[in-house]
């Protein structure tokens, strides 16, 4: 482990990239994120085995990040919410190819340009897929400096475990703000398993093809319930969430991210005034982990979602607990940043039973 | 010895193994024994696939692909070479190059190519393109690439017609050019002008060899594979960006018999793309 620094979050990705044995980023410049590339830049210029090109957008940067992550690198790319949108015909294609890579999303307000200020507005995008087709992309969604550094890891990791494009979901705030994080142990790139599948050169061997195409539809259609069945053992292995002063609550606000950090201010606040709240914060976003929701609903009271977007997240709780309890959303798009106080009423006004609808 | 033979011998007599077994026919010798012998000198290139081209009659993509797998077998390369194929009518091109290769979304190949190559400074790059793949949905990633000089070379299929989607109109279509979207022809005040996506990359200083040829004629043949091997050359010297932009006949979307294609390309196609030297400093 290394000595306790203090780090802003776009620093910490990257350098807990590096330290995850990635060795290649592909990048276009779009605040609030340019602090990473900024950083990719400046460490692979130290070193001899690190491979950073800024593209000419969002769209080249991606098809580069297919090149390198073909090759069998581990590989990172990132942008925010308008450059995601135009990666997600490449985020298809490496869910298709089945190759692995990490995509950053420093979300940002929209739709359009939006704005640059904190949203969570691209939930929608980054959980169902995102792109064309029958696919899911494995998303992560750090609150706090320390897990940006955890959850990197465990992005590369799961990318080349599972053969699949892992999204890490942050914004303005958490890539601006500052904390202290030990970082995991560094991996030599060398030291990781050969991938039997990376094009190489076809030297000794028969040679090999990454493609999507399969024109038969059978075949393409034997690739959908692969990706599929994947899809279910991920579901399985890695679906987690914080369950924050639950046990005793009779209302849990569920939020994720930069919304989750104020949602546990604004918990801390009602329990002051004697309200028995919590938190369940998603920690994968897709997999959604809601079967300990599901079975935690029926002694609950309330439910409520907090989002920074008009309701998006919302869908996923509704489909866990089905009906078992009653959720109500509140939540405040465009890149508006909530205050505990203000999650605090809504939570003591819900629990009062006067459900607040969105601001 | 026969004509053939001889060609194939240095002036002290040694083979010469750069000269590829594909300059003739087979050769039936007569030995003393009086048993035919018969020598095998035109054969499939090793990087080839055994396996049928779906490409239509008359389409020049059969030849390119045998041009390049030619030149590969030549420079000895097979082995550390990554093709990346477009979207198109080589979009099966995987199935026909016996070489790791690397599909592409439309038009990014030349990013695709990018991250492979500076993953693998050593092997050797290509992508395989058409003309819409290459010249309109592709023109950024291509132009970028060329720009920064990447060291990978673009094979660039032009026959001014979008072929695989049933040929519409193309970035390289001719003025007056029927298509099924230029249905009373390309009108450039309409649709537009012929796009020299050569004549653009070779502004590009990072780009080093830049030569359009076609494969409509034997001579043509024989130039483009020369030209194919002086871009692989380029790349392998670690130059720049090179590329070859080959005319190719596409009888069914011309609607055109086979032969009339070849004349279209030689009095009518090459007359706006001229075959030349586009840029050479590698």
């Amino acid at each position: 482990m290394s000595a306790k620094t203090l780090m802003r979050g776009t620093h910490v990705l990257g350098e807990a990239a590096i330290r995850s044995g990635c060795r290649a980023y592909f990048g276009y410049p779009i605040t609030p994120q340019n602090e990473l590339p900024e950083y990719m830049a400046s460490e692979f210029a130290k070193r001899s085995d690190g491979v950073f090109v800024q593209a000419e957008s969002e769209i080249a940067s991606i098809n580069m990040v297919i090149g390198a992550s073909a090759t069998g690198a581990r590989v990172m790319t990132s942008s925010s919410s308008p450059g995601v949108s135009l990666k997600q015909e490449g985020i298809s294609y490496l869910a298709a190819m089945e190759l692995p890579a990490v995509i950053v999303n420093m979300m940002r307000g929209g739709p359009g340009l939006g704005n640059i200020a904190p949203a969570q507005g691209d939930y929608f995008q980054a959980t169902r897929g995102g792109g064309h087709g029958d696919y899911r992309v494995i998303v992560l969604s750090p609150a706090y400096g320390q897990e940006i550094a955890d959850m990197t890891r465990q992005a590369v990791d799961q990318a080349d475990k599972y053969r699949t494009p892992v999204m890490i979901r942050g914004d303005g705030m958490m890539g601006q703000m500052m904390e202290p994080v030990v970082f995991p142990e560094p991996i030599d790139p060398a030291s990781l398993p050969v991938k039997e599948w990376a094009l190489t050169g076809a030297k000794d061997r028969p040679s090999r093809i990454i493609r999507s195409l399969w024109l038969d539809p059978p075949k393409e259609e034997e690739l959908n319930w692969r990706l599929m069945r994947k899809y279910e053992a991920i579901t399985e292995e890695i679906s987690d969430q914080e369950a924050y002063l639950c046990e005793d609550a009779d209302i849990v606000i569920v939020a994720y991210g930069t919304a989750a950090r104020i949602a546990k201010g604004a918990v801390h606040r009602v329990r002051s005034h004697g309200v028995k709240a919590g938190l369940y914060r998603p920690k994968t976003l897709w997999p959604f982990p809601g079967s300990l929701l599901a079975s935690m609903s029926r002694d609950l009271d309330n439910i409520v979602v907090f989002e920074m977007s008009a309701g998006q997240m919302v869908e996923d709780v509704r489909l866990s607990v089905e009906g078992k309890c009653p959720v109500t959303f509140y939540g405040r798009p465009g890149g508006v940043v909530s205050t505990p106080e203000e999650i605090s009423g809504v939570l003591t006004s819900v629990s009062a039973g006067k459900a607040k609808k969105s601001a | 010895m026969l004509a053939l033979e001889k060609l194939k011998k240095a002036p002290d007599g040694k083979i010469d193994k750069n000269k590829p077994e594909s300059q003739g026919i087979s050769v039936f010798s007569h030995r003393h024994t009086g048993v035919l012998d018969v020598k095998k000198i035109f054969s499939r290139p090793k990087s080839l696939k055994d396996v049928p081209f779906h490409y239509c009659p008359g389409c020049g993509h059969s030849v390119i692909h045998r041009l390049v797998c030619e030149v590969i077998d030549e420079l000895g390369i097979q082995d550390r070479t990554i093709g990346v194929p477009p979207a198109g009518c080589a979009v099966l091109a995987y199935n026909y190059f016996d070489l790791d290769m690397c599909e592409a979304p439309h038009g990014r190949a030349a990013a695709v190519a990018t991250g492979i190559k500076r993953m693998l400074p050593d092997h050797v790059v290509f992508t395989y393109q058409g003309d819409g793949d290459i010249a309109a949905i592709g023109t950024a990633e291509t132009i970028h690439a060329a720009n920064r000089g990447e060291r990978v070379t673009c094979i660039f299929v032009n026959n001014a017609v979008y072929g695989m989607t049933g040929g519409q109109m193309a970035p390289t279509t001719l003025p007056g050019q029927v298509t099924t979207t230029s249905p009373g022809g390309r009108k450039p005040l309409r649709d537009g002008n012929p796009l020299d996506l050569s004549a653009m990359l070779a502004l590009a200083a990072g780009s080093v060899f830049i030569e359009r040829t076609t494969v409509a004629n034997p001579k043509g043949v024989n130039r483009t594979k020369k030209a194919i091997r002086k871009a692989f050359q380029a790349q392998l010297d670690d130059k720049g960006f090179s590329l070859v932009e080959v005319l190719s006949p596409c009888p069914t979307n011309w609607k055109m018999s086979p032969v009339d294609s070849i004349t279209w390309v030689e009095e009518t196609m090459s007359k706006i793309f001229p075959i030349q030297v586009i840029k050479d400093v590698a």
